[in-house]
């Protein structure tokens, strides 16, 4: 269909321009910054390219653009690359976000001896492993690519973190994420050996699906304890708070705006079409789980005294809706949750972006440590309380359309008694707009904390950089809150293909496209 | 026509060509010792033994499609030597490795004189001793390791439990020899291999025991006829056993399976750093080679008998191998810990049988490389004259040195089993044919070890990176080409079979099917 390798591409140009990088002398900062940042606006410009190729209609094949190369034969194991609406959405998303995560963290290394352009390798490296997991069409690759990326990330949260816990929390990120993995691999093994050595995506799809039963329970349980560790869902939940505490501002932005994405969005791409009787069977537990999150997160979330963590546990909340929505299975509330993704990396990239500006100001993450700031910064308290109102889907930003959706289709929904799932959920927003509005009151407002004059960053509002590196996310959140069809377009016809699975009716799902480039 | 001819005794030469190449390469290296000048010997004897572990390599590529027994009677082949696929590619895989380990013994730069003293037994701290601490180290440990090496080749083609004794003695006697002749930190040295010697004859003792219970139930000591008598022997079955299990005891213990490893974080600190890359390489292939023989030749009639107990060693092997792992704060004692974590992965090989001998074959190899690799970056990390093992040492080496930390890093990756490594390679074909061979639950418990694994080889990088450099921090060496062509070539295979695996998976694939099974 496409001439052009572009998913080849977009994980080999992050990759090759990370060596590049990585290959030019600690000395030569500015050249290490500018590369990258090169070589990420390449990335936008082919992720660009795709979202124009793409065929958006109802009966459109379920993964376009695909390509496979033969890589170790015995394991079927191919460089299988294939993208749907759910990937192109978060592709565009990591594309989008990354060159902006680097000019957040521009300078930010001045006053640390550490590596300049290690780090930005190292955020080149963090994308294409990304962009591979969401392009994959194999699992074997999928899952080499979801436990790469850990490298880099362990690496940017322990080596340019900030704190005194950074290593604390880069190890138990690591390991947390590792026996996640680990579990998974073996129930990708066990997969492997039950289906007679078949790693290919699309032919474990096009086959007739796994007996239901013991084999598909612990198969699915496994894959799904990887993505629930990786989202994560509460119980699994722990480490995020102090990887996302710990990691620097733009590393931030890219583990809760997109690196967590990974888990549910490959909830949807392997857990529901290849184990859907399990998916049902286990659909109550994670609702409940998911119910638990929302609540539960958004209550520790109020008492937080530091507002990387603060942040990080919102995503927590935001990541039970998000799970609400994938498995009520119906298509209002899955759509939401793939719009819910693509939005909540948006509000929460910009909400750390933010308050990445303040802290690097400040030298503090503490939320005593400010008080009445906006006196002086007013541009940028009025962009934290942007982010803080999209972060809590106030009508007329983009999150509002996606938890609508979701709440919407949960309560619609058919299957595990989703009323009260949708009203419990509902007092989740109650109380994100406790900890938004509280947390923006404690930094912004009240009594001016005397300490702030005496700092000259506190008395700098937004750079030009700053400026440019906040208006694309806030102009894209206002966007999509007012005319969020483009999203829903492209979400939609995998939503259902994957939905099919549920009722059953695979027979309907559309022709696979013929692969390009044996 | 000689007299042997015309009793009908036939004999591969061309199938024995590897082993006694490599024999009398060792015995010409006694000659070197006798004959050629002091200054001269290291150089001749280190060309002596790559090239004669070279030659054995090229000898073992030209059998590589022979199946059967090197000893024949009127064509019917009796089973001491028996070349077949798994024990070609394990000698193969041995002459690779221990060429590697060689150089690694030869490298003379990072401390004067090399890490060797000439006599073992000399008493620790001794004038005698403090005086041949000076001189030039032994060029005797060339020939004892190729004596050594020799040995494991013929322990992993050995068909029969008597030839197999031979090669096992033939192994070990050099090896204890070796652990003690450690330049620095003598005492130690010498208490490794009293250790080593102790219980290593303990575990022979309980070899030839094992061998005789298991004759007197067969009637034979030959594997293939033990497999035939666990069908149709009217003997008590309890000599077969006491056998297996007496059996299992000996090669458990060279393989450092829990209980039974007691000996190897003692003996793998005390030795010199190249010894212990020897052992953990080579003398863990042959082990798991003969293993994998006794056990898939011999014994998997009887495997109703002695699934349960390997079982339970397996577990308690992966859990107590990387649970002590984590408490170690010495990196030699680390690795030993992982490298008894790794014999435990590596049962489950045995454990799963036929259908998991060729990827317990490429386990093998892969941990075969990154292990010798790792032990040769140890032995180039110095405080002054003495390795700075101590883990706390290694603090911010990332900053003196990032070419190292960097190697460090990826092998301890590797170790952990990252994709992209030899390591993940290796832990998916293994835990792969142990599924396929029902053997989840051996499988998880795999899973979950490797997990806590991973934490000391973290801690390990994030010493590297992550910490600040003590003032006096060790330094790390220049090496020679010598240790460093080891490294290389370790990291290089490490990453190597991590991509592009293809070729040595089809190998092994080929050659995994033992004569007489």
């Amino acid at each position: 269909m496409n001439e052009l390798p572009l998913l080849s591409a977009l994980v080999a140009v992050p990759l090759i321009g990370a060596v590049i990088v990585a290959s030019i002398r600690r000395e030569n900062a500015d050249a290490a910054r500018w590369t990258a940042l090169g070589v990420s606006g390449a990335v936008a410009l082919l992720t660009a390219l795709v979202a124009l190729g793409f065929d958006y209609s109802a009966g459109a094949p379920w993964l376009q653009f695909t390509e496979s190369y033969t890589w170790i034969d015995a394991w079927d194991l191919n460089l299988s690359w294939g993208i749907d609406g759910i990937a192109l959405l978060l592709v565009i998303l990591t594309a989008g976000l990354t060159p902006i995560a680097m000019l957040a963290a521009w300078r930010d290394l001045d006053s640390v001896k550490r590596s300049v352009p290690a780090f930005f390798a190292l955020i080149l490296a963090l994308e294409a492993a990304m962009l591979a997991t969401f392009l994959a069409s194999n699992v074997l690759l999928f899952y080499f690519f979801f436990e790469a990326m850990l490298v880099p990330m362990y690496f940017l949260i322990g080596s340019y973190g900030t704190g005194q816990k950074k290593q604390y929390a880069a190890v138990k990120f690591f390991l947390y994420n590792l026996l996640g993995g680990l579990l998974m691999l073996v129930a990708v093994i066990a997969l492997w050996v039950d289906n007679g050595g078949v790693f290919d995506w699309q032919t474990l799809v096009d086959a007739d699906p796994m007996a239901a039963g013991t084999l598909q329970n612990w198969l699915f349980l496994g894959f799904f304890l990887a993505f629930a560790i990786k989202a994560p869902f509460f119980p699994f939940h722990t480490w995020l708070p102090d990887a996302g505490g710990a990691a620097p501002a733009a590393a931030a932005a890219l583990l809760v705006g997109v690196m967590d994405k990974i888990g549910t969005f490959a909830i949807l791409r392997y857990c529901i079409p290849l184990f859907p009787d399990a998916t049902k069977t286990f659909a109550p537990w994670v609702i409940g789980m998911s119910v638990i999150g929302v609540l539960y997160a958004a209550f520790v979330a109020i008492g937080q005294t530091d507002l990387k963590r603060l942040v990080a546990y919102t995503s927590i909340a935001h990541f039970g809706f998000i799970g609400i929505g994938i498995f009520a299975f119906t298509q209002e509330a899955a759509t939401g949750a793939v719009l819910y993704m693509f939005n909540h990396g948006l509000a929460t990239g910009l909400l750390f972006m933010v308050v990445g500006f303040l802290t690097i100001r400040r030298g503090s993450a503490q939320i005593a440590d400010y008080g009445g700031a906006a006196k002086t910064l007013p541009l940028l308290a009025g962009i934290f309380l942007f982010a803080g109102l999209a972060s809590l889907s106030l009508p007329g930003t983009a999150p509002f359309i996606s938890e609508f959706l979701v709440l919407l289709g949960a309560f619609n929904g058919t299957f595990g008694g989703n009323e009260p799932v949708a009203v419990l959920a509902t007092l989740g927003i109650i109380l994100a707009a406790a900890y938004v509005i509280w947390m923006y009151q404690r930094t912004m407002q009240g009594t001016r904390n005397p300490v702030l004059d005496e700092m000259p960053g506190m008395k700098r509002d937004l750079t030009v950089r700053e400026k440019a590196l906040v208006a694309p996310l806030v102009i894209a959140i206002l966007v999509f809150g007012f005319y969020p069809q483009p999203l829903i377009d492209a979400a939609q016809p995998a939503v259902d293909n994957t939905l099919l699975f549920i009722s059953g009716s695979t027979e309907d799902l559309p022709a696979a496209e013929g692969v390009t480039n044996e | 026509m000689n007299e042997a001819q015309q009793a009908g005794l036939q004999i591969d030469w061309a199938g024995l060509a590897p082993m006694v190449i490599v024999f009398v390469a060792a015995f010409g290296g006694l000659l070197v010792e006798a004959t050629v000048p002091k200054g001269r010997r290291l150089v001749v004897q280190v060309s002596l033994a790559v090239l004669a572990l070279a030659a054995a390599f090229v000898a073992v590529v030209l059998n590589s499609d022979k199946h059967g027994t090197a000893f024949s009677i009127e064509g019917v082949g009796i089973g001491s030597v028996v070349l077949d696929g798994p024990g070609l590619f394990l000698q193969g895989t041995l002459a690779i490795l221990s060429i590697i380990a060689v150089l690694l013994l030869a490298e003379r730069r990072t401390t004067r004189g090399g890490d060797f003293v000439a006599e073992a037994a000399v008493v620790a701290d001794s004038a005698a001793d403090k005086a041949q601490r000076r001189e030039d180290g032994a060029t005797e440990i060339f020939p004892l390791t190729l004596f050594a090496v020799g040995g494991m080749m013929m322990f992993v083609t050995a068909g029969d439990l008597l030839t197999m004794f031979v090669a096992l003695e033939m192994l070990s006697l050099p090896l204890y020899l070796l652990c003690g002749l450690a330049k620095r930190r003598r005492l130690i040295s010498q208490e490794a291999a009293l250790k080593y010697f102790l219980l290593g004859a303990f575990a022979s003792a309980f070899y030839v025991y094992g061998m005789a219970m298991l004759f007197g139930f067969a009637g034979t000591v030959d594997l293939a006829g033990i497999n035939q008598a666990g069908v149709d022997s009217g003997q008590p079955r309890l000599f077969l056993y006491i056998g297996v299990a007496m059996i299992a005891v000996a090669m458990l213990f060279k393989a450092a399976a829990v209980p039974f490893h007691m000996w190897t974080p003692d003996v793998y600190t005390g030795a010199p750093t190249p010894v212990t890359a020897l052992m953990a390489a080579c003398v863990k292939v042959a082990a798991f080679g003969g293993l994998l023989r006794v056990f898939n030749v011999g014994l998997a009639s009887s495997a109703w008998d002695w699934h349960l107990i390997l079982t339970v060693i397996a577990v308690a092997t992966m859990l107590g191998g990387a649970i002590f792992a984590v408490t170690q704060r010495n990196i030699k004692r680390l690795l030993a810990y992982s490298s008894i974590a790794n014999a435990g992965y590596l049962l489950i090989g045995v454990i799963a049988l036929g259908e998991a001998v060729g990827q317990t074959m490429f386990y093998l190899a892969a941990y075969g490389f990154t292990v010798i690799a790792a032990f040769a970056v140890v032995s180039l990390v110095r405080d002054g004259d003495e390795e700075a093992t101590h883990l706390a040492r290694w603090a911010g080496l990332g900053k003196k040195s990032p070419g190292t930390a960097v190697v460090v890093t990826i092998l301890m990756l590797a170790l952990a089993g990252l994709p992209f490594t030899s390591g993940f390679t290796a832990k998916f074909s293994l835990f792969a044919a142990a599924l396929q061979a029902d053997e989840l639950g051996l499988v998880i418990v795999g899973v979950v070890s490797s997990a806590i694994l991973a934490f000391p080889y973290l801690k390990v990088v994030v010493l590297l990176w992550l910490n600040e450099p003590a003032p006096d921090a060790p330094t790390v060496n220049l090496p020679s080409p010598m240790a460093g062509t080891v490294v290389a070539a370790g990291v290089a295979a490490t990453i190597l079979l991590g991509i592009v695996p293809g070729f040595l998976l089809d190998l092994v694939d080929q050659a995994s099917t033992f004569l007489n099974t």
